[in-house]
């Protein structure tokens, strides 16, 4: 069961117009790049971008968003802190070029967790009584305010790696796994970037984070250096407007 | 309204790091309630970060830097001993599950029931989409909420309100607030005045908030 592709383009050539595309990593810990990077090359449209920040440390994701190619994003931390910063999401959105849902952080992967373990949705109390709630179910257990969330089942999650097995077996590397493996396991098909590729048997079968039952395909990437700070963006990540109030 | 000084951003840190017990798991949120990790080097004390992590070490500096090893805010942070890693979703089920004994908060408003509003300014064109973050987990999951905030904003209006003006966070989850003038607790009956910064009077911390603030019969000045 060799899950091995030889390239991204490979990998990535069957993601249609229309589809839903969750992209793993917190920032850029632990995302996609290179995975990203063939999405944009491929050009598939009216994407669904399930992912935590749009294009904020994760700056590859700009391209989809300059490229025209995604529709709606669902997320966690949409925005640059500062209101007065605009990413090229934020400027779309703006000009209602392009759709947003938000969620709390707990929320948001608890609904992909849902999605991969066949749990059609949840009451959370994270969100009662806010904007959050608006539209949405509310049940009161035990003196509670709860809302139900439904689940998320993307049809595509790209993830980024440390380390992999010919069979997808996945190893991750300190705090870059994150959504990584909640993201694999909720989408009907889970292509994994990793920075390591070994033989069937040479991983430690007690270090395994993420079976390769819930990873169909397996590229190999260059580990990529990146810049860690998010608040020095790439010149082609922002734009700054007048005023604008910092948050907090 | 006069302008207060009151304490500096890092002594209103220590405020908050003194009132952490020993023993305590604890999460810090953007902003100031960073600055409170700078004085619990040495203390009893688990940082927990968002992004998956527990025991998480002070900031990493020039060739520590790592860049698969970063906190929720992306900064850099370094290990220390018995630090471990884990996914997002595990760390949220710590959060909401109810095992942080203490998470400190920064806060746009907070209201005199303790609701906190700290992730939508209504200003800011942005619409009812925000940055949200783990705050409205942590908000509801925490089994003590600090916010850390200063007294009154930019524009020296009140932050501390009869009710938030803000789309809020959660409702009735601050237990406690820390200015750069004043500790105040909420209490059912309202907002308690327990300490105020040096060289203040209840009246002068009053004259910056909102709602009435009952006076502790122990009130004092803050201490370090």
């Amino acid at each position: 069961m060799d899950k091995v592709y030889a390239s991204t383009d490979e990998a990535v050539a069957d993601v249609f117009d229309g589809a839903s595309v969750a992209l793993g990593g917190f920032f850029h810990a632990g995302s996609p790049a290179y995975l990203i990077r063939a999405l944009a090359k491929q050009g598939a449209k009216n994407l669904t971008i399930i992912t935590q920040s749009i294009g904020i440390g994760n700056w590859e994701v700009n391209l989809l968003i300059n490229n025209h190619q995604v529709r709606k994003t669902i997320c966690n931390y949409p925005f640059f802190r500062s209101a007065s910063r605009l990413s090229p999401f934020e400027v779309q959105f703006r000009a209602g070029k392009v759709e947003c849902e938000v969620y709390p952080l707990g929320t948001f992967i608890e609904k992909l967790r849902a999605g991969g373990a066949g749990i059609a949705g949840f009451y959370t109390p994270t969100g009662a009584g806010t904007l959050v709630a608006e539209g949405k179910e509310c049940r009161v257990f035990d003196g509670r305010e709860y809302l139900l969330e439904l689940a998320l089942k993307p049809d595509f999650a790209f993830i980024h790696a440390y380390m992999a097995d010919r069979l997808g077996n996945i190893v991750f590397h300190k705090t870059a796994q994150n959504y990584n493996p909640e993201m694999a396991k909720a989408a009907k098909i889970t292509i994994a970037e990793v920075e390591n590729l070994v033989e069937v048997g040479e991983l430690d079968p007690n270090h395994i984070h993420l079976p390769g039952i819930y990873i169909q395909r397996v590229v190999k990437v260059e580990k990529l250096q990146i810049d860690v700070t998010i608040e020095q963006p790439p010149k082609d990540a922002y734009v700054d407007i007048k005023a604008g109030e910092d948050l907090i | 309204m006069a302008k207060q000084v009151g304490l500096s951003r890092e002594l209103m840190a220590l405020r908050v790091a003194n009132e952490i017990p020993d023993g305590s798991y604890v999460n810090l949120g953007i902003g100031i309630p960073t600055l409170v990790s700078n004085w619990i080097e040495g203390r009893d004390i688990i940082l927990e970060s968002e992004i998956g992590m527990l025991n998480t070490g002070p900031l990493a500096e020039g060739e520590q830097i790592d860049q698969d090893l970063i906190n929720a805010s992306c900064q850099p942070v370094t290990e220390l001993r018995g630090t471990c890693y884990f996914s997002t979703c595990e760390s949220f089920v710590m959060i909401r599950g109810g095992y942080m004994d203490v998470a400190v908060l920064g806060a746009l408003q907070v209201s005199e029931k303790g609701d906190l509003a700290s992730w939508n300014i209504p200003s800011s064109g942005r619409g009812k989409i925000g940055n949200i973050g783990g705050s409205m987990d942590l908000a509801v999951g925490a089994k003590k909420l600090i916010a850390l905030t200063e007294h009154t904003n930019a524009k020296e209006e009140f932050k501390i309100m009869k009710r938030c003006s803000y789309p809020i966070t959660a409702k009735g989850c601050v237990d406690l607030i820390v200015t750069n003038l004043a500790m105040i607790e909420v209490t059912k009956e309202g907002l308690l005045l327990k300490e105020v910064a040096p060289g203040l009077t209840p009246k002068d911390v009053q004259a910056v908030t909102e709602p009435k603030l009952t006076i502790s019969p122990e009130l004092k000045e803050i201490e370090f």
